[in-house]
Parts: structure tokens; sequence; C-alpha cells
């Protein structure tokens, strides 16, 4: 859709920003703009922001705990406040968890190994502005690549996240130790999503499979929905 | 009286010959700053003087080959205005002594020096060597290793897309790490590394330097003694975040016009950096001391000038670009500094509290250097010492199903997924193809793919130095063809045992041998690469040399990735043909096809026989009938035949696709050769039933080269069912996989 304002938003040690801005424009057809995490001010009239993967700041600390507290990171929780869509991919899940935008832990893998493969997940919900795409029930296969991907939070918070409809996508396998094999969870207004899988890398045949680009589709959609 | 007695000679590792010899270079008594830099300098590391003059033999040069050995990194023209730079470099040492940050730290430098030349780095690649998986320190080894080189590469932000992963009792003391980076750049934006332009700012960008890794050069040019683990702090610490930081950074910077030279602090930091960048642009340079950014108080320009802290790199600037570069590495949060500049005066002199501490003449530095004819071995004195016979009476195998289990299970053909899951294989979304012959991913924004393997099989190049040399080049040859790649050029990295012993030099200089002569028999020149000698260790109680380990790391091009070829069976149906030259097609009784096989060593114990013979002309032939194959769109799935033969193959190739075959042993053979030889030059691919006519039209068309004449084609079997020789593709699999889980995890 011309004109999906999207925004990527590059800390010191992002990764795969550059990935995820190539799945934006190659979905929306509108390449997004870069934001350095240094500027407190996001650019306006913002559709769409991604928070990519990667190791801000090394993830020396707590994955995602320095990155979560850099200037940009006003400017998000207050556009997620707004309403704005925002996508948080491994990483970038992990500095939601730490900005308070969204429940729980990422804590270091139950194999304590990192873990790249692709992985089944099952959707969830598929009435959130990011997962409207998927049919209910689907069965999809996204890569994973990371170290702290094991999702912590206490039984009362997973019994809301689950009985408010808020996992968005769980694994079908074991992976990493997540909590109830949960992969991605929604805010309570469903306008945040984290989730640990990189749906940037499987957007095209060439990646060895599309699962991820019905996440940006809806995304995009959904706007169109809005707007129109 | 003296300052430099025989002792501080000794320990910096110089014999009193090459004392002399720093004695005549600088015309008096050398201080010991300047003692420190010709120690560096002159070690095997940084100098090559035991391999200098047999490296010199090997092809590098090519119509395609933009920068070949000398620089930080090779070069070669990919088309369309870009090229692919690439080197690989061992890191074997300090990995024995620290295994997680020695091994990231061989990742973080030979990132290094790819991103030095402008490129950006798009693909890692390892090789790696291990002692007996039951010695009480290997589990320890393999794990460090692994999360030290996924730990550098994930951060970072490049995928690690081949390796191979050996296991032998002969690195038990002495574990061999290599690591490959491919990046890509502008072929009109490369930089390099001399330094021109009187007074020219010298400016210093990275990280602060510390006290770590002093002596490291050092270190890696000797062998082990008693005391390995006391050699702790001469290992240095890795900061991926930082090198992250620093590729951005330089990469920004040379999408201006500021830089006139780059080079990185690798081995022997900033000394080897100022050296090369003023020998190489035959220049002088001139540095304060007190201007380097240090980590620790009290730091003395012999630290300064010794150490090997890591994510640091040195630049020549031309004039009033100095605030423009250090906003961009401010911005960055790296430190940036004018620590000297260009001179004419030919020598490297350094200043501290307003003395001047180091003043050697670079010349005679280079001239004097020592370069060593060190006594080899002839190949009929080698094959002597090394007791190398050939292969006596072989029982034949009483059950290939039963022998292929057991092979699928045996640590060097047991599946490595434990270790490349470690890897982050996908991040820059371009990776289209990992854990089968090559690994391929996307040239970024185009059509063009890249496709990287390493290579070698040590046992053969022990058996027999020249002929393992060559088969280490024609199987990473092979395996880029067989994913329908053009194999383009080679880096290397040459690891061997003590030069000093007659029976060590001729296995290298052997091996150079025959590497260069397949080489250029394959038109794939070599434009990189790396020497690791004093690969021996006496820490195990031993005093046991490494196998010989010239490891290759291979890279093609595929120009439409379209057309790129995987190793998994398709559909049920498909031919199976085996591509084989003729001439191993008719049974030959002087022939064993066993030798130093797998299957004679892993399932009848016997380490015997002569290393197979590599024909380089039936190489060249069967490579380009594959690819011709390939492009042509005739075959949907090929793999090059290596260790363990056509049985481990054919396994492989139903593992991978989840779909078995049915083939037929031909009784001309015995059972052992037909399916456990280990004979090169063979691909297997298969043929889709709509295609068997085209494919026949395209076989009676006939050879279009003289090389292809030599090679045949035999219908093995057809695709289909649940099994593989009668071993059922469930066995096979666990068979695979049960040897990491179980060692690992079990």
């Amino acid at each position: 859709m011309a004109g999906f304002r999207a925004a990527v938003v590059t800390f010191p040690g992002s990764n795969c920003d550059r990935d995820m801005a190539v799945a934006l424009e190659k979905v929306s057809g509108t390449a997004p703009i870069r934001v350095w995490h240094g500027d407190a001010d996001l650019p306006d009239r913002l559709d769409f922001i991604a928070l990519p993967g990667g190791f801000s700041y090394g993830d020396y600390l707590r994955s995602g705990a320095m990155a979560a507290n850099s200037p940009v990171m006003r400017s998000v929780k207050a556009a997620a406040e707004r309403g704005v869509p925002v996508l948080g991919v491994c990483n970038g899940f992990q500095v939601l968890t730490e900005a308070g935008l969204l429940p729980g832990a990422l804590m270091r893998n139950a194999g304590q190994n990192f873990i790249c493969r692709t992985v089944a997940l099952g959707v969830e919900n598929t009435q959130s502005l990011f997962t409207s795409g998927y049919e209910n029930g689907a069965t999809v296969h996204i890569p994973v690549a990371h170290h702290d991907g094991n999702y912590f939070a206490d039984d009362a918070t997973l019994d809301r996240l689950e009985g408010e409809g808020r996992v968005a996508f769980r694994y079908l396998e074991a992976v990493n130790g997540s909590q109830r094999q949960i992969a991605g969870i929604l805010n309570e207004a469903g306008n945040v999503l984290g989730m640990m899988p990189h749906p940037e890398r499987a957007i095209e045949q060439d990646h060895g499979g599309t699962d991820g680009r019905a996440l940006f589709e809806s995304a995009v959609r959904a706007l169109a929905g809005a707007t129109a | 009286m003296s300052q430099i007695t025989p002792e501080i000679v000794e320990s910096h590792g110089l014999s009193l010959e090459e004392y002399e010899r720093v004695l005549h270079a600088l015309g008096r008594e050398p201080n010991m700053v300047e003692l420190g830099i010709f120690s560096v300098m002159w070690s095997e590391h940084c100098s090559y003087k035991s391999s200098r003059l047999h490296l010199k033999k090997l092809p590098t040069e090519a119509p395609w080959v933009i920068c070949g050995p000398g620089e930080n990194a090779g070069v070669i023209d990919i088309g369309d205005g870009q090229a692919a730079i690439f080197k690989m470099e061992s890191h074997n040492h300090p990995s024995y002594i620290e295994p997680y940050q020695g091994a990231a730290t061989g990742v973080g430098g030979i990132l290094r020096d790819v991103f030095t030349m402008g490129a950006r780095p798009v693909a890692n690649a390892n090789a790696l060597r291990f002692g007996r998986p039951d010695h009480p320190k290997m589990q320890h080894l393999v794990k460090g290793v692994v999360a030290g080189i996924g730990g550098y590469g994930n951060c970072v932000g490049v995928p690690t897309v081949a390796g191979e992963t050996n296991f032998h009792p002969a690195y038990d003391g002495n574990i061999l790490v290599n690591a490959m980076t491919v990046g890509v750049a502008d072929a009109d934006k490369i930089f390099y590394s001399a330094a021109t332009g009187l007074g020219n700012p010298i400016v210093y960008v990275g990280s602060k330097t510390g006290r770590d890794g002093i002596h490291g050069a050092t270190m890696a040019s000797a062998d082990f003694g008693e005391d390995a683990e006391e050699k702790r702090p001469t290992v240095q610490v890795g900061d991926p975040f930082t090198e992250k930081l620093l590729i951005e950074a330089c990469l920004e910077l040379m999408a201006t016009d500021a830089i006139v030279a780059i080079q990185d602090m690798g081995a022997a930091g900033l000394t080897s950096s100022s050296v090369e960048m003023a020998t190489n642009g035959k220049a002088g340079i001139r540095l304060d001391m007190n201007k380097v950014p240090c980590r620790e108080e009290g730091m003395t320009p012999y630290e300064m000038m010794l150490s090997e802290s890591q994510e640091r790199m040195l630049m020549v600037l031309k004039p009033g670009k100095e605030a423009m570069a250090e906003a961009i590495f401010r911005k960055w949060e790296l430190d940036f500094a004018v620590i000297g500049e260009v001179t004419d005066t030919g020598h490297m002199v350094l200043e501290w509290n307003g003395e001047v501490v180091c003043d050697i003449p670079l010349g005679p530095l280079a001239a004097d250097a020592p370069l060593y004819d060190r006594p080899y071995l002839s190949k009929e004195e080698y094959k002597a010492w090394a007791q190398i016979k050939p292969l006596g009476e072989v029982p034949d195998s009483a059950d290939v199903g039963a022998d292929l289990l057991k092979l699928m299970a045996t640590p060097n053909l047991a599946s490595k997924r434990w270790i490349y899951e470690q890897y982050d294989s996908q991040v820059g979304a371009d990776t289209l193809q990992t854990g089968g012959d090559a690994g391929v991913v996307r040239v970024h924004g185009t059509k063009k793919a890249l496709a990287i393997t390493t290579d070698c099989t040590p046992r053969y190049v022990y058996a027999d130095p020249y002929e393992g040399g060559k088969q280490a080049i024609a199987e990473a040859y092979r395996n880029l063809c067989a994913v329908g790649a053009r194999p383009l050029a080679v880096t290397n990295c040459l690891n061997f045992a003590n030069p000093q012993r007659r029976e060590i030099m001729a296995q290298l200089v052997h091996a150079l041998e025959g590497m260069g002569d397949a080489c250029r028999a394959l038109d794939f020149p070599i434009v990189s690469g790396n020497v690791s000698l004093y690969n021996e260790s006496k820490a195990t109680g031993g005093g046991s040399a490494i196998l010989p380990t010239p490891a290759i790391g291979g890279v093609g091009i595929i120009e439409d990735y379209a057309t790129m070829m995987t190793m998994g069976f398709k559909n049920a149906g498909d031919a199976i043909y085996l591509v084989a030259p003729d001439f191993w097609a008719k049974p030959d009784p002087t022939r064993s096809h066993l030798g130093k096989s797998r299957w004679l060593l892993d399932v009848m114990g016997r380490d015997e026989g002569r290393a197979p013979p590599v024909d380089l002309q039936a190489e060249l032939g069967a490579g380009s009938i594959v690819r011709r194959l390939i492009a042509a769109g005739l075959v949907n799935a090929v793999h090059d035949i290596s260790d363990g033969g056509l049985a481990v193959a054919l396994a492989e190739m139903a593992l991978s696709g989840g779909i078995g075959a049915t083939a037929l042993h031909n009784e001309a053979y015995t059972a052992a050769q037909w399916w456990f030889g280990e004979d090169q030059g063979r691909y297997v691919v298969t043929v889709a039933e709509t295609n068997v006519d085209a494919f026949n039209a395209i076989l009676a068309e006939g050879p279009e080269t003289e090389a292809a004449s030599l090679i045949g084609f035999q219908r093995l079997g057809t695709v289909g069912g649940d099994a593989v020789l009668d071993v059922a593709l469930a066995d096979l699999r666990e068979a695979h996989q049960s040897f990491f889980r179980e060692w690992m995890e079990g």
C-alpha cells in the first residue's frame, strides 16, 4: 500500500534492522523510515513502528535492558499509548518487555545454547491487527535465532494473557523452555506485539517459506481498513 | 652494560642467529621496545619465514582476481561492478587455552580483515578439528569453541553458513579453529593498506588498548609446552558489540572520500598494522604513544605496541578530514584519536613523554627478516617415514546396511546439527542454503549468489601430502559445482606441526605442490591465506603433531540463484545416476578404492592404505558436466561423494529430502568397494521422469570438452520409499543424530 508510513528503529547492536526494512518495503511497497536510537523524537504520523532483532548494546546487561532506556523509547511508548502498531521481534521483544510495554521477561534458553532453526508455531489469535491474515488455528513455520527466548511470567499474568486472547503465537515443539510454549504476545489494547520468531526471515520462497508474510500484510490491511 | 641478555632474546622467541640479524638491521643494540617489535614482526605468524619460499609456488592470478595475497584479504570480481573479499585464518593456540574467547576473537579478527578492505561481511564459515571425543578436555573445548564462534558471529549479525568438523586423536592437545569471512564491496571502492602522503594524519579508532594478548603472535609460533594453561593471559578478549559498531562506522566513513589507507590491528596489534602500512606505502611513520587510547593506567610503549586488544583499526586520512571522520566514530560511541603522521624518513619512530623510544629503519626490518629453506624429506623418504603401504587383503562388508548405520553414527559423519543450530545462519535474510555441499548467500539486491565451502581431508594429506593437497582443492571445487556455482577462487589456512622437523616440512612442501597443481588445473587461484605452524603439543604428554591440515575455503558464484541446486532427494520415481570418471567405472584390481576410507577406519578399525589419487582433468570434466546439467535444469538433486563413499552420499541425500531410494550394487566390485570406496571426482545426481529424455539427449550429444570425455554416467537406482540400502530412514536419522545428542546432552 502506497504511503504506509513505517519506522524501523536501529539501536547500537541491532542487526536485523535492514532485514525488517526490506520485509516492510516488500510487503507494503513503501520503504520505511530508519530511525536512530538517539533521536528523542519519532517522525510524525507513523502507521507502524518496528523494533528489530540483534544484540542492542551487546546485551551485556539483560537482553534489551539498555535499549529500553534509550531516548527513542520514550517516543515509542507514547506512540504505543496512542494506538500506533508496534512490532518487536527477538531483541525487539526483549526491549518491549524491559520497557514495560509487554508483561513478562525473556530468560536464557532452557538448554543454555543459542538456537537457530525454523520452528512450527500455532497462531492462537487471528483477530489482532498483526494476525488477521492467518487462518484460525493455523500452523506456520518461522525461524527463531536467539539465546534469550525463554518467556517467563507469573501464573496470574499467564492466565490473564491466555484468558484475554493475548497469546498470538505458541511453539508447537519444545524450543527454549518458554512458559506454556509462548512465542509471541500482545498488549492489552492489541496494538503491540512482541515475538521471538523472525517473520521478516520468512517472506520469500527463497527464504524457504513465506509464513511470515501474512503478519506484515495484516498490518498493512488493518491500516488500509482504518483509513478507508 | 648490555640491557638485552640472551635470556631476554630467547623469551621473545628469537634465536641468537636471528638476534644477530636484528643487530645488523638496526646497526646497534635495540632497546626493549625495538626488540619487542622485531620479535613479533619476525615471528612465524607475521613473517612466514618457514613457508614463504614455498607459498610462492601457488597460483594467485586469474582474469577475475582483483587482489591476491599480501593485503588483508583476497578480492575477486563477481560482475556488475561488485567484488567478493574473503580470507580464512587460524586461531588454534588461543582456542585450546581458552576456547570461548579464542574462537570468538578468531571470528572477530577475520571479520576485520574483510571489512578493512571496504566489504560488508555477508557470510562466515569455519573449519574445526578436535581430538578424541572421549578425551577429558574435548567436550569442554567443543562447547567453548562453538559457543565462541556463535557468540561473536551472531552478535555482529553475519550469518554462519558453512563449515566442517572432524575428530582425530592427533588433535587431542592442539585443536584447530579456522574461521573464514566473505564480504561484498563495490569493485571501485576497495581499500588498501599503503600509507602515503607526507604529513597525512594517522588515526586510531575502535576500542582502547589494554594489556591483553601481549605476545600472542609469538605464542602462536611455538610448540605448546607443559605450561599451556599458564598462557591464558596471552589470549585476547572479544567484544562483538564493539565490532558491530566498528563495521558500521568504518563502512559509513568508507562511503565518503576520506581514507587513504586502512589496516586492522590483528596479530601483533599496533606493531604490525603500523609497520605494514608504512612499508606498503614505502613511507615512514611517526607515532606519539601518549595519544594511544589506553584502557589501563601506566601502560608502557612496549605494552601498547605488543598488545593484541581486539576491535581496533589504524587509518591514514586525507588532510582536513579528521573532524568529519571523528563525528562518525563518536556517533557510534567509538574511540577516535590522531596518534601520528606519515613521514618520508623510511623509519618507524615512536615518541613517548617527549623522548624517542623506538627508531627502526623499515627497509632493513623487512629486508633482513629471516627466510628459511628448511630441509624436508623427499616423497619417497616421507612414505617410508610414515610407513604408508598399499592396502593388503580386506574382507568384504558382511552387512552393508549395518555398516552404513554404524558410519552415520560416528563422530566424523554424524549430523553436526548440535553445532550449526548454535550459529545464526539466517541473519541478513539472504541465506539460500546451509547444511548442503556449500553454503549459499544472495548478493543483496541482485540475482547473484555466492557459494562457500570449507574442505580438507587430513588423513589423506598425512598418507600422501601431495595427493592430499590436491584432494582438498578438488573437494572444494566439487562442493561448489554441486550447488551449481562456478568456482572462482580459494583461501587457505595451512595448519602444520613443527617445520623444523624434516617430515613435517615435507608435509608442508608436498601439500603445497599438490594444492598448486590442483589450483592451476582447475583455474581456481589462491587469493589469500594464513599459515599456522608448530601445532603440536606436549600438554597431553605425547609430543604429538597434528595431522597436516591445509584447510581450504572455496568461493564460487551462481549468476542466477533460481538455478541453485540442493542435495536432498525430491520426488519418488526420480532416476539416480552416478557421474564419475570412466576409468573408475572399469574395475581395476590395482586400485584399492578403500585406502584411508572411513569404512576401513571406523568399521574395520584399520588405518591403512594410500590416499585416493585425484585426477584433475576428470575433476574438471565432472564439474563442468554437473554445472551444465544444473544450468539446463535437467537434474533436481546433486551431491558429491566424499567421506563414507556412495552409501553415505545416498543416505545424506535421503535424510535431506525425507525420502528414500533403491540402488543397485555393481557386482564387478566388492560391496565394500562399491558402497564405501572414496574414489574422487564423483557425484550423485537425480533426474525427474519428465526430464529423462532431455537428459539422455544431452548425454548423447557427447562431451563438450576433452576433460568431459573422461566422465561417464551409470544408472544407480530410483528415488522412493522410506529406506536406503534397506535401512529405514527413521533408523538412519536416529543414528545420524545420536552422537552429539548423547555426547552433549545425554
